[in-house]
């Protein structure tokens, strides 16, 4: 270092990095969030929050999971509202190729792809040069065995129950998802140039009577469409409205139900279910939640304890450590 | 230059890490028999990350180009056409003339023609090149110093160099000038190296020889490596891993594929179709396992990557931010110049660090004297306690005003009052400071004395004499005028005994007006106490003691003697000294023999002590990362002397050590034997002290024996010089050597070279695999910057050199302990807790896809919906999880400062390694078991509210990632320890961001535009209004978290880590917090000896003596002693030879004719 005393070592004055220097427009922002001094919440996990919450989880989920458990085990009684299932067991509606293959356009109305489905739905897109309608392999599968209730009375003559065909579909896919294609007077025409489903015994227009419930808008269909999570499902079919609130639903009494065999299932060792249910305020009949909602609350409580008594042992030991700063 | 290179790398390595990756899916995502999803699923995710990948490097080229052009756009003035031109550095051609002035920064290799001063004549400093502190001088061939300034002349100048190739040797050069049909050989002393800085020489001109990466000084830079930090490689690891779980997991889902197609599948036919061209089971398992690998792609996340550059980048521009580490002096921030090494900032085990520059101020204060026994210096306050000198009091000055250098402080008015009661004593030890030294005086323009001096030690001596009333004025070769206190006097200089490093004194005879002959000497005390008259016993002791004192201090220290000199004795001496010096024979051992001879009976007066000025707070700062278990290894290129008493002064070096190493062998064998000699001493004590105090078994002894490292006691402190560790880096000695280095507390390495210094870094980088920080602030630490994994320059110097090629920088050296303690370990504790966290959630995230393959026939269907798979990592749970990256903090800076220890857990890389990899890995796969078999359980036969069924696929779609996304919002809740605003934004806003994408995209007016793209319509509507599918995401999480946080209070309740009890500690003092208090400054009570540290090069006694450096207004020497020297040798010839440790053939050079 050149050693011009007089006109160097100013460094040597004071202290050089003192603050309040000359240069301002260098200095960092003294700003909180700059300066890392956000005021900031700081959690940490201590006895006094940890085990109070782990007793409430186990107060709060053990009387939820009995509450479920109960009225799960109670829907069996058949008042209010009675649905109609049919299960489908081993059947892969979640498998991927099956999943796919669909095309919703065609399922909303849309004509240009009503007559050139989707790539998507091969190899049930065209039959005999024809576009099918409604494509897919989930279509073409669909559950088409027709199932009857009948009431055994004491007159013995079978009183036929009243199956109510629609209000079993989403709202949204009855109304937004699923339409029928636009244009002629008849459902018949408006599917002009359209083949069926392989599968099917009766083209689409001809599902029901009913032009509400007719076309791709019948309700069957939509929840047929409405493809299953697991290889193990069941589907509402029908429903048995409650007629009066002096009579249960289904009163007791031997019934009688009339299958019409279309859908064969033993190919693929599959099995085929009716479920009569009404449901609560927690939705069907699920006894798994009310069980798992009472083993987690246990967990949680016995935990709760476990912590304590580690707690109260272990801790006095432990926490007496020396911080040293 | 390098860093566009540098740059194009990095560029690659980007790419390249997102080719491995994602490039192959992105091919497969396209062909449809195997696309399980969307385009848009992995093409989104992929265009943002390269975009935000592209931003960041373009705004990190910007800003390298910035501050390389700051230095290449220096102006420097050059000779073009006969004119002297400003241009550009960046400009200069090898061939160019350029004009330097004083105090400018040398860009290139130049070859010296003429300067201001006399016979060509000029100075340097060259700290930056080798960290020595004193001026070296060069000198200009005599044909060419003869051009002077002459413009027209030099324009002419057309002489031929021929030279060595560029090579990284800063001693030595060799060449040939070719002008005028004569040939003048080259050496080093003609040469300018680029880094060093002009010195009271007001211009000089040079001829470019080297320039740019040519110069000696880039030369010695070392290579620019890519850095990366451990904790990126041990992120590909961990991705290469993944990746080989991911095929694991694919192979077991295809086969589960080709099983099931072939028994279960084959009897679904009706329904389940083959696809064309895939009528075959193992065929279609083949094609599964691929449509396997892009759906669990997300296990390996694309946004990690781009994530750790922003973590990084936001921690980058923290420490840029941080007033703490801004120096307002020379108006500097802290610069992190690079924005990807962050987090190794906390995991530093060793710190190589420069001395000059670095650890000192490069600064020499007059301290403290002891005259006759008596301290000054020190000041007492009341209650007779030593206080630290405060700016408050007033400093001390007898000179006039004018003459009062205003820097200087001195605090003790015994001193002065001596002075003014005229104490004989105290004017003769003054008088010596004032006249026994080789500084130059120089009136400047306005009438103000202005010393240059070539070390800095006399400049602070000098300057203490004349604030203290004893002022030197000026010299000629004959005479010494000073000033006392207000008497001008002028001194007959007689003789003049050089410094040199052996003598480790010097030696003025003069007479004084009343006709008395003294000899005034000054040096090392080790060696004048022995050369004392046997009448200064007492003295002696006493002055010792003082001695001790002022070393335990760190201060440099000198001896002061005179000695009355007889007339007819000194004229007998003196003639003996001109013959010995018209000798040719054995010349320099006859006048070190007359020297030995006259310097005896000296007559003690006391000692001076000088401190080499430490840079503020630089004993703190040590102190504290040595208690975070940082080893700190000093590597200079100055004396070992000066390294040692710095080493003192800094306390690494302490009294209490048990032993300190010094291997100085000059040849491979002798350091061979110093290390074994070493060693021994090390392991013999240790091996005793075990063996004395546990009968151990055989056992025992062995484990001993192999964790020998663990067991050394003591403190031990290893010295080693440049030379022997040339012959120590020799591959058979460089395990002893890292070996012993590495169990000694201390180790400093003096008289190294710039590639030594990197070659150290190397060493212990290499054989240690510890992570290695190197600051300096000079050209010669800029191979060592670069070699080690994190390097750091000190900026607001001249020399931009150490800065340019470091990856952090800032002004003092005590920013690195905020830079490590805080800002590293902040660093380190965020990314590992982001690491951490990230691939947890991408395990939990991908998994549940696996676990569906067994229900859906494993047919490589999703789980979730397309679109949410596209936004999860991107949307969803990015920013919370990079709020946590940048914002957390576990404990405050306050507490990391104060308490090192905290620093630990990243030097042994606690927080993420491959074990916390599989925890988090783990707790993944156990999340995603939850957040499958919870839905499943209650789907299975499930109705919802409206007896409609609830167990589609597209509801138990929404549910899963619903349940995912509140599980990891929680956890990420869980595991933010500081909450600040942005972090409460983001994770409530990340939630809100879902709900309300996910509404929007289920919404019936976007799938009335794309039914295709949105066939989720109306499921969230329909699912999340069922009172069971919220007690589903309640169990979910409840179950996900509860066993997560029961580890976590276990772990902190029953072994606390230091950080959970400071943190615990934090949280209750949090209210009544008092103001933190300083710990105490340590204060040494060690006792040492002094050792001799003087910043000091022989050879300008002889300058002084001949008045070569003295202008033209000083007469022409005619004495008889500056006769004896021309008869010997050429003077420069002399100093020249003294100031090289190469001998080079410079006796041929003839040219020079004095």
């Amino acid at each position: 270092m050149a050693m011009n005393y007089n006109s160097k070592d100013e460094v040597d004055g004071g202290p050089p990095c003192a603050p309040g220097g000359t240069a301002k427009s260098r200095r960092p922002d003294n700003t909180a969030f700059k300066q890392q001094r956000l005021p900031a919440w700081q959690p940490i996990l201590t006895a006094g929050t940890v085990l109070p919450t782990f007793f409430i989880i186990g107060l709060i989920f053990i009387p939820i999971g009995i509450g479920i458990f109960v009225t799960s085990n109670n829907i069996r009684e058949i008042e209010g509202n009675v649905f109609m299932y049919y299960g489908l067991s081993n059947f892969y509606q979640n498998h991927r190729r099956y999943v796919k293959s669909r095309d919703d356009s065609q399922l909303n109305g849309d004509s240009s792809a009503l007559l050139n489905p989707s790539k998507e739905c091969e190899p049930y897109r065209r039959n005999e040069d024809k576009p099918i309608a409604p494509c897919g392999a989930i279509a073409n599968s669909m559950f088409n065995d027709t199932l009857e209730l009948f009431l055994i009375g004491n007159d013995s003559s079978p009183t036929p129950i009243t199956l109510k065909k629609k209000g079993i579909a989403w709202w949204t896919d009855k109304n937004v998802k699923f339409r029928n294609p636009p244009g002629g007077e008849t459902l018949e025409e408006r599917f002009k140039g359209t083949t069926k489903p392989v599968n099917w015994l009766n083209p689409v227009y001809m599902l029901d009577s009913d032009p509400d419930n007719n076309g791709f808008i019948n309700e069957d269909f939509i929840v047929w469409m409405r493809t299953a999570a697991l290889p193990t499902f069941r589907k509402l079919y029908r429903l048995i409205e409650r007629k009066s609130d002096l009579h249960p639903t289904l009163p007791a009494g031997r019934y009688y139900l009339n299958i019409t065999y279309n859908y064969p299932v033993h190919s693929f060792d599959g099995r085929k279910r009716m479920i009569l249910s009404t449901i609560s305020w927690m939705g069907g009949k699920n006894p798994f939640l009310g069980i798992a909602y009472i083993a987690i609350g246990s967990i949680s409580f016995l935990l709760g304890v476990v912590l304590l008594v580690i707690n109260h042992k272990y801790r006095n030991s432990s926490n007496t450590a020396d911080i040293t700063i | 230059m390098f860093c566009s290179k540098k740059k194009s790398l990095e560029v690659e390595r980007i790419v390249k890490a997102n080719d491995r990756e994602y490039n192959e899916k992105f091919q497969y995502t396209l062909i449809p028999e195997i696309s399980s999803l969307t385009w848009f699923t992995t093409i989104v995710p992929l265009v943002l990350v390269i975009t935000m990948t592209a931003v960041k490097d373009a705004t990190d080229d910007y800003f390298r180009h910035k501050s390389d052009n700051q230095v290449n756009n220096r102006q420097s003035e050059v000779l073009i056409d006969s004119k002297l031109q400003n241009e550009k550095w960046m400009n200069v051609k090898v061939g160019d003339i350029i004009k330097l002035e004083n105090n400018q920064f040398v860009a290139a290799d130049l070859l010296l023609l003429s300067s201001s001063e006399p016979y060509g004549l000029c100075y340097i400093e060259t700290a930056e090149l080798d960290g020595e502190t004193n001026l070296k001088v060069r000198h200009a061939l005599s044909v060419t110093s003869e051009l002077g300034a002459d413009i027209s002349r030099l324009a002419r100048f057309d002489g031929i160099v021929v030279c060595e190739a560029p090579n990284n040797k800063l001693d030595k050069f060799a060449g040939v000038l070719s002008w005028k049909d004569s040939k003048h050989p080259l050496n080093n002393e003609k040469i300018i190296l680029r880094g060093c800085v002009l010195r009271n020489t007001s211009w000089c001109f040079g001829m470019v020889i080297f320039a740019g990466p040519d110069t000696k000084l880039m030369q010695n830079s070392g290579k620019t490596k890519f850095k990366r930090t451990s904790i990126d490689r041990l992120m590909n690891t961990l991705v290469l891993w993944i990746f080989g779980f991911l095929v694991c997991l694919g192979i077991v889902l295809a086969i589960g594929n080709s099983v099931w197609e072939n028994q279960v599948g084959d009897q679904f036919r009706t329904f389940l179709f083959w696809n064309e061209g895939e009528k075959n089971f193992v065929f279609s398992g083949f094609l599964t396992f691929w449509s396997y690998i892009i759906i669990l792609n997300t296990v390996v996340p694309i946004s990690l990557y781009v994530s750790v550059e922003v973590i990084r980048l936001g921690h980058s521009y923290f420490i840029n931010w941080d007033r703490k580490m801004y120096c307002s002096g020379n108006a500097t921030p802290a610069e992190a110049r690079t924005t990807t090494l962050n987090e190794e900032l906390g995991q530093i085990e060793y710190i190589f660090s420069d001395k000059t520059g670095t650890l000192t101020q490069n600064i020499m204060t007059f301290k403290r004297c002891s005259i006759n026994g008596r301290i000054y210096g020190e000041v007492h306050d009341d209650l007779d306690q030593e206080t630290e000198i405060t700016k408050k009091k007033e400093p001390v000055a007898v000179s006039v005003k004018s003459e009062v250098d205003r820097t200087f402080q001195f605090f003790d008015h015994h001193l002065m009052e001596s002075i003014k009661l005229g104490d004989p004593k105290v004017h003769e030890f003054l008088r010596i400071l004032a006249l026994c030294h080789t500084v130059m005086s120089e009136e400047n323009s306005s009438g103000q004395l202005i010393y240059q001096v070539q070390s800095p030690d006399e400049g602070a001596l000098v300057t203490a004499a004349r604030n203290l009333g004893f002022i030197f004025k000026s010299r000629t070769p004959q005479t010494i005028t000073i000033e006392e206190l207000g008497t001008i006097v002028t001194y007959q200089l007689l003789a003049f005994l050089d410094f040199n490093n052996i003598r480790k004194r010097m030696s003025v005879i003069v007479r004084n007006p009343e006709g008395q002959i003294k000899l005034y000497c000054k040096g090392a005390d080790t060696i004048l106490f022995e050369k004392l008259h046997p009448s200064n016993g007492d003295l002696l002791s006493l002055t010792s003691d003082h001695l001790s004192e002022f070393a335990g201090e760190g201060l440099r220290t000198l001896a002061i003697t005179y000695r009355d000199l007889d007339d007819k004795y000194f004229r007998e001496w003196h003639k003996m000294l001109e013959d010995a010096n018209t000798a040719t024979d054995k010349r320099d051992e006859w006048i070190a023999g007359l020297y030995e001879e006259i310097e005896k009976d000296l007559m003690l007066l006391g000692a001076t002590a000088v401190e080499d000025k430490l840079q503020e707070g630089v004993i703190e700062t040590i102190t504290s990362l040595s208690l975070a278990n940082i080893k700190i290894w000093v590597l200079t290129g100055d004396k070992q002397e000066t390294a040692i008493n710095i080493g003192y002064a800094c306390n690494m070096l302490t009294d209490d050590m048990n032993e300190v190493f010094v291997i100085a062998g000059n040849t491979a064998v002798e350091v061979r034997e110093e290390l074994r000699k070493a060693k021994e001493i090390l392991f013999g004590q240790n091996r005793s002290f075990s063996n004395g105090h546990v009968g151990c078994e055989k056992k025992q002894q062995l484990e001993l024996d192999l964790v020998v490292e663990e067991t050394v006691t003591g403190d031990y402190a290893l010295i080693i010089n440049g030379h022997s560790l040339a012959h120590a880096l020799e591959s058979d000695v460089k395990n002893d050597l890292l070996e012993l280095a590495c169990m000694c507390k201390t180790v400093v390495c003096c008289r190294v070279t710039p590639l030594q210094k990197a070659q150290v870094v190397e060493l212990v980088k290499k054989h240690r695999n510890a992570v290695t920080l190197a600051i300096g602030d000079g050209a010669n630490d800029v191979s060592m910057i670069k070699s080690a994994h994190i390097g750091v320059g000190i900026s607001g110097q001249e020399g931009l050199q150490a800065v340019l090629a470091s990856d952090y920088s800032f002004a003092q050296f005590r920013y690195l302990q905020r830079l490590l303690l805080v800002h590293g370990r902040w660093s380190y504790f965020r990314m590992c807790k982001f690491l951490c966290y990230f691939f947890y959630k991408n395990f939990a995230f991908t998994l549940v896809h696996f676990w569906f393959g067994f229900f859906c026939g494993f047919s490589a269907q999703t789980v979730y919906d397309q679109w949410f798979i596209t936004l999860f990592n991107i949307v969803y749970t990015s920013l919370p999880v990079l709020a946590m990256g940048i914002f957390d903090q576990d404990v405050s800076d306050q507490n990391s400062i104060d308490c090192p220890q905290l620093y630990e857990p990243g030097q042994l890389n606690l927080l993420f390694n491959k074990h916390k990899f599989f925890i988090c890995m783990l707790h993944g796969i156990y999340t995603s078991l939850a957040l499958f078999f919870i839905p499943y359980g209650t789907f299975y036969n499930a109705a919802g509210e409206d007896g409609q069924h609830i167990a589609d696929y597209q509801s138990f779609a929404v549910t899963m990632a619903t349940s995912l996304v509140i599980v990891v919002s929680v956890q990420i809740a869980l595991d933010t320890s500081y909450w600040t605003v942005i972090n409460h934004v983001f994770i409530w806003g990340s939630l809100a961001t879902y709900f309300s994408i996910l509404f929007t995209m289920h919404s019936n007016g976007i799938f009335g535009i794309f039914p295709n793209q949105f066939p989720f319509v109306g499921s969230a509507r329909h699912c999340l209004t069922q009172k069971c599918i919220w007690l589903v995401i309640l169990l979910t999480t409840v179950a996900s978290v509860m066993p997560v946080v029961a580890f976590r209070f276990l772990k902190v309740d029953l072994y606390p880590t230091l950080t959970d009890q400071i943190r615990r500690w934090q949280k209750a003092q949090k209210k009544s917090r008092p103001p933190s208090s300083r710990r105490p400054r340590a204060r040494r009570s060690s006792s040492r000896r002094s050792g001799y540290a003087f910043a000091h090069q022989e050879g300008y006694g002889e300058l002084i003596t001949s008045g070569k450096n003295m202008r033209a207004k000083n007469p022409p020497p005619t004495s008889g002693l500056e006769k004896t020297l021309y008869n010997s040798t050429s003077w420069i010839e002399n100093l020249c030879k003294k100031t090289t440790d190469t001998v080079n053939s410079f006796s041929q050079d003839k040219t020079v004719n004095l």
